[in-house]
């Protein structure tokens, strides 16, 4: 278990002052001049020693994403921009919520150093659309940090000029990927683009960009104020560093909470949310990172430590580290039916795969959940999420198929037995 | 150069391609529908995936560029795997109304199903449909078929320059529209039904009149601007049923402008299919003897300067020739084909060509449009001009009308007051073209024909020379013409002759008596008030305004109907097929003034094509060599004179009706209404105020 002393986000129940004075007093913006004033390359190799890994789902190595960008002396005079994915919209993520609602300087400061990093002068935090209230908390950090000359000309007295804004979302989850989200920031509708170029190449207005996670950019003041060694000691190789889980379902007292990575599953639910509802022998199964992460059941669940590389290799991944807990009461067939329907609904309807197959999904779902189909279907169910899976443009066709996939590898009998039932309480009718 | 191996064979490709045209390069062929090679790559229908090794997924080989050392398969189980489920996706929400649908026959989704589907479907849930939307008069649309390729919308935004079509909503709920479901308002609308892979975007007017497969297919040329686009002309019987654009990298691309494109209902209408003449004050039918005896006893008793001929938009080449060669036999060098009164220089050919031809475009970096309006008098070349544009650093000036020509640029002014600006280098887009390396100007008919025409072309050869356009190996001095015949008349000399009568001599002596008989060949755009009480001869397809002046009327045959030369704005000399018959008793042109040449007694010796081809070929070089340019030495033309300060209109009012043929056609007429009522709509007041 984290100690205490280990903490990053230290407000994140916000009992505490989130304006600028409060954060101050938690060590926000100390020292921030001297980290920007040692260049850009010590920024990057400072995070790329740390092990921090993108904490938007993907879990790519954050240091060396930030290197992709045009280095200083290979510069063609085109802007460099931060672009911060603020759309927060994964069903059961609320960690962003709570970082831009109760510690918002850590976020502000992070764009500072993460832009200076970059050599980006303008930063643009996307926050979804229905957070009104984080919205207007952050611009108040943002307004904050500006009469205090934080950000803007000189920032924090670094010598680096850095204006930072917010745009608000429209209420689309695929804005909350990040060529989708780009588009939707220029204007458009919100759609991914092909890849390559990639957004460190090409990405807002066709300048070099980096969209990272508001947790990922957070945690660097702290980093670089603590030191990379402190961060990569805790967790598990690879899997280094603190992370917020956010804990909801079947659980007595649904939570954020920052722990270290690779804290055994168990445990975190156990010591943090109030364990199960009913006792951990009444678990079902956890869908462990947000919805689009194929779910695990419970004996997996017994044992399963919680970083990326642990839940990759049971067939899951840690994604957004949204635990979703679900105890013996629940239709997981609905649950996960349920899933797909918001994947078909959130579907950009830009590629064919993911446009078709969506749809196509959910409704041999909404039948399975009846049982009303027949026992082939479950096959070629599975056979139409590999036809999604991989084939489209970005990863939202895989996160359609993902959860579809995890409930057909562990819970086929359940499938199974629905339609058994079905057909045997169906057939004395049809013989009538 | 990119070293890969595709399917086991070595292949090399230059940096930059994408794997799918190095597919193409070696034969393999790659099924794909929202690619297209002259749109942006947009890689959403994921037919075209194939799998590169140490890749993770299968790739997008549309969007994909080449990497040295690739090893691509693209047609291993994986990748047919993939292409079987794509196509099963794609044919869950598209109807199976084939039998019903315009596309069947030539529809990439049903082909592709064929080659690379299942052979039945693992769908059993209720499909989508859509509903239709409205695109105008030109393009059907049934929206259930559509697939989300979003070529119709690439188009319109790259090509067209209109911003017209876009999607809405998201996911299955995806629906390809107009703006508030408005008309399209490009002249070059029609490419999107070509564009369309399968059956959403079909033709209105060709709707439900014929299978591909019934189509006798020719290839030919068109006539309704001065481009010479290639077309194929697709009729089943005697009767045109479609027209659509050929490839022709160096002319129209793979595009075609809209009356083009649907002008062929005006073949069927207000034809004249035998000939007339008139007693007692109407027009009666008569036998083709009757005509010419009618001509030839006016004619007897002319001397030659009692005559002239004007020759119209449409004229092909041979029947100019022959009319050009009979009239020069009767003695009358009173020849005209500049009906429109442009004051085109015979004297040096560099003076009415389009001398930087129209793929030099693509090379140009620096443009003045003088007096021309190129969206409305050859909307695929200005297409290409806005291609240009886009791809950067091609700075445009525009003298003349302010209008939307879908680029963006320089307005400097509306007259001659303005080019004589720029000639003396007192312009601020003097400097911009100082700079250019290949500048060019376009110089259009709105600057040419009027009065001081003659001046304003001197006035742009010296804007020419004075910004270096013209210099070893470019020659960016070009005229703009709007009428198909214009440039074939100039190579087969039909103007005066020595002393002769132009247009305006020509009228003029009609009024005042002096010109006792006027041939016109298919001219109809003259004031034929003018004409007094002379004796008009029209010779043409459609009962236009020429024909309801005419004494005799000769009937001939449209540009579907013969195998004519037609010379295009750069030169070009290209040939017609017969696609169709003319109707009735109505002839091939040459060979009418031919048969005529005989009944007047001076029997031109041309009996055979062959033999008035050879006639062509003395008259110029442009005829020696066919679908290619002979390049026209520079030399100085144009009349130094004072210019009026009026400022130059493009001669083209309405895009949709500029010819006979375009003025009886329906669809153009719907197409003028629809324009009308567009403009309507946005001078009204909207109510919400301002």
């Amino acid at each position: 278990m984290l100690d205490d002393k280990d903490r990053i986000f230290t407000n994140l129940y916000g009992f505490q002052d989130w304006r600028l004075a409060g954060a101050r007093k938690r060590g926000d913006w100390d020292g921030t001049a001297g980290f920007v004033k040692q260049g850009r390359a010590w920024i990057v190799q400072q995070v790329k020693d740390s092990g921090l890994r993108g904490r938007g789902g993907a879990g790519f190595p954050a240091g060396l994403k930030w290197s992709f960008m045009p280095p200083d002396d290979k510069r063609d005079g085109r802007p460099h921009y931060l672009v911060v994915n603020a759309d927060e919209s994964e069903p059961g993520t609320c960690k962003d919520r709570d970082i831009m609602r109760h510690d918002p300087h850590k976020l502000v400061e992070g764009c500072l150093i993460a832009g200076a990093a970059m050599g980006a002068n303008t930063g643009y935090i996307y926050i979804r659309g229905e957070f009104v209230n984080e919205a207007r908390r952050l611009e108040q950090a943002i307004a904050e940090a500006y009469d205090a000359g934080l950000v803007g000309k000189n920032a924090a007295g670094s010598g680096w000029d850095f204006d930072l804004y917010v745009h608000r979302g429209a209420g689309a989850y695929i804005c909350g990927e990040e060529t989708g989200l780009l588009e939707s920031l220029e204007g458009r509708k919100g759609q991914p683009r092909l890849k390559p170029p990639f957004p460190a190449n090409a990405g807002l207005y066709g300048c070099p960009t980096t969209v990272t996670n508001v947790e990922t950019v957070a945690v660097v003041p702290t980093i670089l104020r603590r030191g990379a060694a402190w961060f990569a000691k805790i967790g598990r190789e690879r899997n280094t560093g603190t992370k917020l889980f956010c804990i909801s379902g079947h659980v007595n007292k649904p939570c954020n909470v920052e722990e270290a990575m690779g804290i055994p599953l168990k445990e975190l639910v156990e010591k943090h949310a109030g364990g199960v509802r009913g006792g951990w022998d009444n678990l079902l199964a956890v869908i462990p990172g947000g919805s689009s992460v194929p779910l695990l059941p419970k004996e997996i669940c017994d044992t399963q430590l919680m970083d990326f590389d642990s839940l990759a290799a049971a067939k899951s991944g840690l994604g957004t580290a949204a635990v979703i807990v679900m105890d013996k009461s629940t239709d997981v067939v609905k649950a996960i039916a349920r899933l797909s329907k918001f994947y078909m609904h959130e579907s950009c309807g830009q590629c064919t795969p993911c446009r078709e197959g969506t749809g196509w999904m959910w409704r041999v779902m909404e039948r399975l959940v009846a049982g009303n189909a027949e026992i082939e279907e479950i096959d070629m169910l599975h056979d139409v999420t590999k036809q999604v899976e991989g084939h489209t443009i970005c990863a939202l066709g895989d996160a359609a198929a993902w959860p579809i996939q995890g409930l057909i590898r562990h819970f086929r009998p359940e499938l199974e037995r629905r339609i058994l039932a079905r057909k045997t309480s169906a057939a004395p009718a049809k013989a009538a | 150069m990119a070293k890969l191996t595709i399917d086991g064979k070595p292949v090399e490709v230059p940096n930059g391609m994408t794997v799918l045209q190095a597919c193409q390069t070696i034969g393999v062929e790659i099924p794909h529908f929202c690619y297209h090679e002259r749109l942006s790559i947009a890689g959403n229908c994921r037919m075209c995936l194939v799998e590169v090794e140490k890749m993770p997924k299968p790739v997008a080989s549309c969007a994909q560029p080449v990497m040295d050392g690739m090893v691509v398969h693209t047609d291993n189980d994986k990748v047919k795997k993939a292409r079987k489920g794509v196509m099963e996706f794609l044919l869950i929400n598209h109807p199976l109304d084939c039998p019903i649908c315009d596309q069947g026959g030539e529809c990439d989704l049903q082909d592709q199903a064929m080659a690379y589907g299942y052979d039945r479907s693992r769908y059993h849930e209720n499909k989508r449909a859509v509903d239709e939307k409205f695109m105008g008069p030109l393009v059907k649309t049934v929206m259930t078929r559509c697939i989300h390729c979003t070529r119709c919308v690439r188009f319109a935004t790259e090509v067209a320059g209109v911003e017209e079509i876009g999607a809405l909503n998201r996911g299955e709920h995806m629906e390809i529209t107009t703006y508030l479901e408005r008309s399209l308002t490009s002249e070059l609308s029609g490419n999107v039904v070509d564009l369309c892979p399968v059956g959403a975007l079909t033709s209105k007017p060709y709707a439900f009149t014929a299978r591909s497969w019934e189509l006798r297919k020719t290839e030919s040329i068109d006539a309704m601007d001065a481009l010479g686009a290639n077309v194929r002309i697709d009729a089943r019987g005697n009767e045109v049923m479609r027209i659509l654009p050929r490839l022709a990298d160096d002319i129209n691309e793979e595009w075609l402008s809209d009356k083009s494109r649907y002008v062929y209902d005006g073949l069927k209408r207000q034809r004249l299919d035998t000939p007339y003449v008139r007693r007692d004050g109407k027009l009666a039918p008569a036998s083709w003897g009757e005509a010419f005896a009618a001509i030839a006893a006016q004619a007897k008793s002319l001397g030659g300067d009692q005559m002239a001929a004007i020759a119209g938009d449409l004229a092909d080449c041979e029947s100019m020739a022959l009319l050009k060669d009979l009239m020069t036999s009767l003695g009358c060098r009173n020849l005209d084909c500049r009906q429109d009164g442009a004051k085109l220089d015979p004297a040096q050919r560099a003076a009415w060509l389009f001398n930087s031809t129209i793929a030099g475009i693509d090379q140009a970096d620096a443009l003045v449009l003088i007096g021309a309006n190129p969206r409305k008098e050859a909307p695929v070349l200005n297409a290409r001009i806005r291609k240009r544009w886009l791809a950067g650093k091609f700075p445009v000036g525009v003298i003349g009308e302010r209008a939307d020509l879908t680029y963006a640029y320089d307005y400097l002014g509306a007259g001659p007051n303005t080019l004589q600006d720029l000639v003396d280098g007192k312009s601020r887009f003097a400097e911009t073209l100082r700079k250019a390396q290949r500048p060019m100007l376009i110089v259009g008919q709105g600057a040419l024909a009027r009065k001081d025409g003659a001046a304003v072309l001197a006035a742009a050869r010296r804007l020419a020379e004075a910004a270096g356009m013209v210099k070893d190996g470019w020659n960016g001095f070009n005229v703009l013409h709007t009428a198909a015949a214009r440039v074939g008349g100039m190579e087969v000399g039909f103007v005066p002759g020595q002393s002769g009568r132009d247009l305006e001599g020509i009228l003029a002596g009609a009024e005042s008596g002096a010109i006792k008989l006027v041939y016109l060949l298919g001219a109809d755009e003259i004031d034929m008030k003018r004409l007094g009480r002379a004796f008009v001869v029209y010779q043409g397809h459609h009962g236009d305004a020429g024909a309801n002046r005419a004494d005799v009327i000769l009937p001939g045959a449209a540009y579907t109907e013969k195998a004519a030369t037609y010379v295009n704005t750069e030169g070009r000399a290209q040939r017609t097929k017969l696609a169709v018959f003319p109707p009735g008793e109505a002839r091939e042109d040459w060979t009418i003034v031919r048969a005529l040449s005989e009944a007047l007694g001076h029997t031109l010796p041309y009996d055979t094509p062959s033999a008035v081809r050879t006639c062509l070929t003395a008259k110029s070089p442009a005829f020696g060599a066919l679908d290619r340019i002979v390049p026209a030495s520079w030399g100085p033309f144009g009349a130094e004179g004072p210019m009026d300060a009026a400022p130059f209109k493009s001669p083209v009012a309405n895009f949709y009706m500029t010819d006979p043929i375009s003025r009886a056609s329906h669809v153009m007429a719907q197409c003028t209404a629809m324009r009308r009522d567009l403009a309507a709509a946005d001078a009204a007041p909207t109510g919400t105020g301002s």
